[in-house]
């Protein structure tokens, strides 16, 4: 499989009044035209890690890798613009919360197509025609009347298929969602997941989806990073979840209560220190 | 059959014109652990709020370990028989009060002169050593906060604890524990829980009955055994339980 993307021996660090904060220490990973899952419990480094593979790392942390590529392109030693130039266009993410990615006093409409015009030459009536065209790939029943909204005039489901459709309106060529759903009822949540699987599919798109769900990741994504303290600790096919052999991913998954099971008291995580040297 | 712990009937609480409890009734009984489930916005907090005194029901009835109760009057009495635990400990304990200020208000409310004791009783129950006793509770993991905020319901020996989403915010790590910790406490105390959750696998991992509520309504209640092996009869219950299963690709 060719690769998409690049990530070698990746490390970002925070400097903070009590010292260094190591937030991903040295993840490696390849993609390809895949779902790729990451999990791993907060503060992890999941977000850190995906924020650096846009290009949106904080300017007071310090990034370092051995590689990090996006289709060839040395994303370390890419300009700014440049940089901007792939964000959005050919790399996109969508985060957990939309209320903090769609500006709430523009109308949702105006928001695509602006967001369209950034990367492209479009006209005002083409930008119209995809953006609702965008719309209705997410399943938003009534496109016209959506395109009129403002962002808090729909419901926490509706608004993350908007910032799908915003981030995918220019056809990028990886998407990160950063825990997408975990803010959404499960019934809505799988709606959600449908359709984002589907473009990914359709458009034959790379995924990094984040999440701190280790079931939903599994059963969503082909293949699966585990972190712990900002390290990879396992990488494994999902289909192969059953045999993990870290014992913080046979953790994870034993101390979820399940339906049907009855485990009493349920296993819990027993930490070993050396999982985070 | 066991006593009755706690009876709704019929209640509807209003906020303007918005109905976000529609004659809902759901009965408890001594020593069960009761579970409510549903979407966001479906009246679950509502309910347990309206329980303990925190809103106002407009009509229907609410009755708990035999005395009845309106509006938002609550003796004192009330809060020797129910506590309630929130889902987000950082909401429900004021950061800058230590722990022991934290525990203490309850006890000096209801003039317990055994503190110290009570005190010391509540952090080992809890799995939190005396040490943690003058820490402030921004000081704490949420895991720690959520274990602060069982041992100050439980330091008035309550019977009914009314839980609403009390690992929602937490690690599936830290959710194991705390849900341990809760089942401990009932067994070592015969507590009567009424647990709020959106997830169904914690709700039938807790609890032996459990009623799924909508829209303000309650869908229908059944057991937990009646859940497992589908032995329900609405549709709505049946997405839950799907749902709750991950996604799936077809
Ligand atoms: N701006 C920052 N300053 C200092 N530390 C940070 C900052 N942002 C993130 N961190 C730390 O980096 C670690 C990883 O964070 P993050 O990637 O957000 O974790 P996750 O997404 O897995 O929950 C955490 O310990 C967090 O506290
Ligand atoms: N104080 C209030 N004023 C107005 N509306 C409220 C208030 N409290 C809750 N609601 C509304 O009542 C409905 C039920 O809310 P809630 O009981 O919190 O749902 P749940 O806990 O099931 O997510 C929601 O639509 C919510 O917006
Ligand atoms: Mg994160
Ligand atoms: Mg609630």
């Amino acid at each position: 499989m060719s690769k998409l993307l690049t990530v070698d021996d990746l490390r970002v660090s925070f400097p903070t009044r009590t010292g260094q904060v190591d937030a991903v220490r040295g993840v490696s990973f390849t993609l390809g035209k895949e779902r790729l899952g990451i999990v791993g419990e907060s503060g992890s480094g999941k977000s850190q890690t995906g924020r650096a593979i846009m290009g949106l790392t904080p300017g007071h942390a310090k990034i370092s890798a051995k590689t990090l590529a996006f289709d060839g392109i040395d994303l370390l030693s890419a300009s700014a613009s440049q940089r901007r130039a792939l964000r959005g266009k050919r790399v996109a993410m969508i985060l957990q919360d939309p209320k903090y990615s769609l500006n709430p006093v523009m109308t949702i409409g105006r928001q695509i197509i602006e967001t369209l015009r950034t990367h492209e030459n479009v006209s005002m009536k083409e930008g119209r025609a995809r953006a609702l065209a965008m719309l209705e790939a997410v399943q938003i029943r009534d496109p016209e009347r959506v395109f009129d909204l403002y962002p808090h005039e729909v419901s926490g489901g509706m608004g993350q298929r908007v910032m799908i459709a915003m981030m995918l309106v220019c056809g990028p060529e990886l998407l990160i969602a950063d825990e997408p759903t975990s803010a959404l009822d499960v019934t809505v949540q799988l709606e959600v997941l449908a359709i984002l699987d589907k473009l990914v599919s359709e458009r034959g798109m790379g995924l990094i989806f984040i999440s701190h769900d280790l079931r939903l990741v599994s059963s969503f994504c082909d293949r699966v990073i585990v972190m712990y303290g900002g390290r990879v600790v396992e990488e494994l096919p999902s289909a192969n979840l059953a045999e993990a052999k870290h014992p913080y991913t046979q953790g994870l998954l034993n101390c979820l209560p399940t339906i049907g099971t009855h485990r009493h008291p349920l296993p819990v995580l027993e930490r070993k220190p050396e999982w985070a040297l | 059959m066991s006593a009755s712990a706690l009876s709704v009937r019929n209640m509807v609480v209003a906020f303007d014109d918005f109905l976000a409890l529609d004659d809902v009734s759901i009965d408890v009984r001594e020593g069960e652990s009761f579970g409510i489930v549903g979407e966001s916005g479906s009246g679950k907090s509502t309910l347990l709020r309206a329980i303990a005194g925190l809103n106002s029901f407009e009509s229907g009835s609410l009755t708990v370990a035999g005395t009845s109760y309106r509006g938002q009057t609550r003796s004192k009495d009330f809060y020797r028989t129910v506590q309630m635990v929130f889902q987000d400990p950082y909401g429900s304990l004021h950061p800058r009060q230590t722990v022991d200020r934290l525990l203490l208000e309850p006890l000096a409310i209801h003039g317990f002169t055994d503190v110290d004791v009570r005190i010391a009783r509540a952090l080992d129950e809890v799995g939190l050593g005396s040490g943690f006793r003058f820490r402030y509770s921004h000081q704490l993991s949420g895991g720690q906060r959520q274990r602060i905020a069982i041992a100050r319901a439980l330091i008035l020996e309550p019977k009914i604890l009314l839980l609403d989403e009390p690992t929602s915010a937490l690690d599936a790590s830290i959710q194991a524990e705390i849900l341990n910790l809760l089942e401990q406490a009932r067994k070592d105390r015969g507590l009567t829980f009424v647990m709020v959750s959106h997830d169904l696998g914690v709700i039938s991992h807790m609890c032996e009955r459990l009623t799924v509520m909508r829209k303000g309504k309650v869908v229908e209640t059944v057991s937990v055994d009646a859940l497992e092996n589908r032995a329900f009869s609405e549709d709505y219950t049946r997405a839950l339980l799907v749902a709750s299963e991950g996604f799936r690709r077809d």
